[in-house]
């Protein structure tokens, strides 16, 4: 159940079942509520049994892209020539997402057993949780954990008595939001900068250490045992066709009951702001609604009743992303709440493309120079050119991250810009 | 936190995860002289197919054991490890939770960004200035708060979210900041 709140409306079996239960962390504790069944599933299949398995539930990635996992899988080499790596994405960086972490801090177990089916799907023979530098009391629950798998050969050799090895490795990050993208991810667990390249090559090609790799999000990972465990067909009784499941929601900024909450996907947005987080404190209106982590379009307080899958949200023109809604009041300028998500990816931008590291703190000036009031009409198209120039140009998409917030909020709150610039041409 | 300070007992699956920054560092003038750094060393290196994949790890490791991590040892770390000082260097400065200068022995992070925005985070980072006497980014004069302004924490759900070393405090608001600095006068508290 969801954290620090629950609510009716949550499916609160696959994830967050133990949610607020520290017991959860113990191993021994873990194994009578039904843990590493999953793991002990999967030794007695093939590696290709167990990718049919997650590819038919129709999981799709929860790091923010949706992409099939099982496909995902699929592309990793048959034929296996050296090591491969499997990299569990934990820098959860984006603002609004605060998810992973409660993975990570109630069901360490439950994530360590999601990367060890994982790694056998893909033969892997190491596994490394990239965690961000900041999470340290999540990485201590983590270690613990880990070192409590190990002792008990569940992580290791000849992994209970089964005679495959694997090892896994809790790496820490320091602060970088861009470390998150899984190419500057594996740059930054070899020791580099955390610098995304282009693809291809492919990670399942040429990855971590230039072996095939394979990156998936915490929660794509936590999901894996229980569809291991039950089949695809029991996962797919939630959720869409094309959106199977369920979904953690981290939902911030101005509502009455702010956290987690498990929720089946396809529930309508506006069910998940008002009913499960009871809408703004307050009794204040909603103006906006960012729903999917910073880097998603907004949607007015009208557009909120669409059907929370990555189809639905598409559709209503902006994307499901983390499922981390964040919303923002009346009181809320928009000027300066889009100023404060520029400057985020300002400061992220790892430098390396012209038009990101000149273009997000271009953005960031002009919307900090029309918030004080010394804005002109001419800057708005100057923004909107911006935004093209932003788009589809650079290296990864933390460009275009910044482009969805602004052009929307340009779109749909012309108005409030305007008044702040107060006619100057 | 007392954690991983019994050099036999850091597990190598986790000895690239231990908390930096920690309040009561143990300085030393070289890193890996002591038991203790050949130990971290050597279960770090074992980790990884290439030496430089256990950089990241040894930096954390200077900013634990001394607070803040010095041209020195960047060089060291360059030697044990057959990089460059530059290129150390390079990296070193790519992540903003090194500190390449000392801090204050509290070391403030206080998230504004767009959920703590929302939820006056500005006005807990001012309120944080005020009662530590200092501003942003300076060590106070008696060496004990540093306080910067942080992006996303990723506890925007508990807005307004500060980082103290390797703790969270979350819910902060302007009013309770003074409650937050004696908890830490008093050496901290848990989660
Ligand atoms: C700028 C940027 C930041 C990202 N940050 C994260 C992150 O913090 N966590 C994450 O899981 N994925 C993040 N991603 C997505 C990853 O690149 C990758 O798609 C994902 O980890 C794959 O896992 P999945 O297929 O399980 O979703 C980010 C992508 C970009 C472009
Ligand atoms: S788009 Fe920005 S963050 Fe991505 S590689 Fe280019 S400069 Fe770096
Ligand atoms: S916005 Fe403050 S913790 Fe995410």
């Amino acid at each position: 159940m969801g954290y620090p709140h629950s609510h009716e409306l949550e499916v609160g079996t696959i994830l967050s079942r133990h949610f607020g239960d520290p017991k959860a962390r113990d191993l021994n504790t873990w194994l009578t509520y039904g843990g590493y069944e999953g793991l002990k599933k999967a030794l007695e299949m093939e590696p290709a049994e167990i990718t049919t398995v997650v590819k038919d539930s129709g999981l799709r990635g929860r790091g923010g892209a949706g992409f099939p996992t099982g496909l995902k899988w699929t592309f990793m080499p048959q034929e296996q020539k050296g090591p491969h790596y499997l990299c569990c994405n934990a820098d959860e960086s984006e603002p609004g997402a605060f998810k992973d972490r409660e993975i990570l801090r109630w069901v360490p177990h439950l994530l360590i057993e999601g990367c060890l089916v994982a790694a056998r799907a893909i033969h892997a023979e190491h596994v490394y949780i990239y965690v961000r530098g900041e999470y340290f009391p999540f990485t201590n629950i983590l270690n613990d954990a880990v070192v409590q798998a190990y002792e008990a050969g569940y992580i290791g050799e000849n992994i209970l008595g089964s005679g495959w090895n694997c090892d896994l490795t809790v790496h820490i990050g320091a602060g970088a939001y861009i470390a998150g993208e899984e190419t500057g991810l594996m740059s930054s667990l070899s020791g580099g900068r955390a610098e995304p390249r282009i693809k291809p090559p492919f990670p399942a090609q040429s990855g971590v250490f230039g072996s095939p790799t394979t990156v998936n999000n915490v929660e794509t990972l936590a999901a894996v045992p229980m569809i291991v465990v039950n089949g695809s067909d029991w996962y797919r009784q939630w959720g869409t066709e094309k959106s199977p499941g369920t979904k953690l929601w981290c939902c911030s900024g101005n509502l009455e009951r702010p956290g987690n909450y498990e929720l089946e996907l396809g529930v309508s947005l506006k069910d998940v702001i008002y009913e499960v987080c009871g809408g703004a404190p307050n009794g204040k209106k909603i103006k906006a609604v960012i729903p999917g982590g910073s880097s998603t379009a907004l949607l007015t307080a009208d557009e909120l009743d669409v059907p929370s899958t990555y189809e639905g949200l598409q559709e209503a023109g902006s994307s499901l992303g983390t499922a981390s809604p964040i919303v923002l009041d009346e009181d809320v300028n928009i000027v300066r709440a889009m100023r404060r998500i520029a400057d985020f990816y300002a400061h992220e931008s790892c430098g390396q493309c012209v038009q990101c590291r000149e273009g997000t703190s271009w953005v960031a000036q002009i919307l900090r120079r029309i918030e004080v009031g010394d804005g002109r009409l001419s800057d708005l198209d100057t923004l909107y050119d911006l935004c093209e120039q932003l788009t589809g140009r650079t290296i990864c998409v933390l460009a275009d991250s910044v482009v969805f917030p602004l052009r929307s909020s340009l779109d749909k709150f012309r108005g409030e810009y305007e008044a702040l610039i107060g006619g100057r041409p | 936190m007392e954690r991983a300070r019994d050099v036999k007992k850091v597990h190598p699956a986790v000895v690239s995860a231990q908390a930096f920054q920690v309040a009561d560092h143990r300085p030393v003038e070289r890193l890996f002289e002591d038991a203790e750094g050949k130990d971290r060393r050597d279960k770090a290196l074992s980790r990884y197919p290439e030496k430089k994949g256990a950089l990241l790890p040894m930096l954390a490791y200077a900013q634990e054991r001394n607070g803040w991590i010095s041209a020195n040892n960047m060089e060291e770390i360059a030697l044990t490890l057959d990089l460059t000082p530059a290129y150390v260097r390079s990296v070193a400065t790519f992540y903003t939770m090194y500190a390449k200068r000392p801090v204050g022995k509290y070391w403030i992070q206080v998230c504004t960004c767009i959920s703590c925005h929302v939820n006056r985070g500005e006005e807990v980072f001012e309120a944080f200035l005020e009662h530590t006497g200092t501003r942003a980014g300076e060590v106070s004069d008696d060496g004990k708060w540093t306080v910067i302004e942080a992006e996303c924490l990723g506890a925007c759900g508990f807005a307004t979210a500060v980082q103290v070393n390797d703790q969270y405090f979350e819910n902060v608001t302007p009013e309770t900041v003074p409650e937050v600095l004696a908890q830490l006068e008093k050496g901290g508290s848990e989660e």
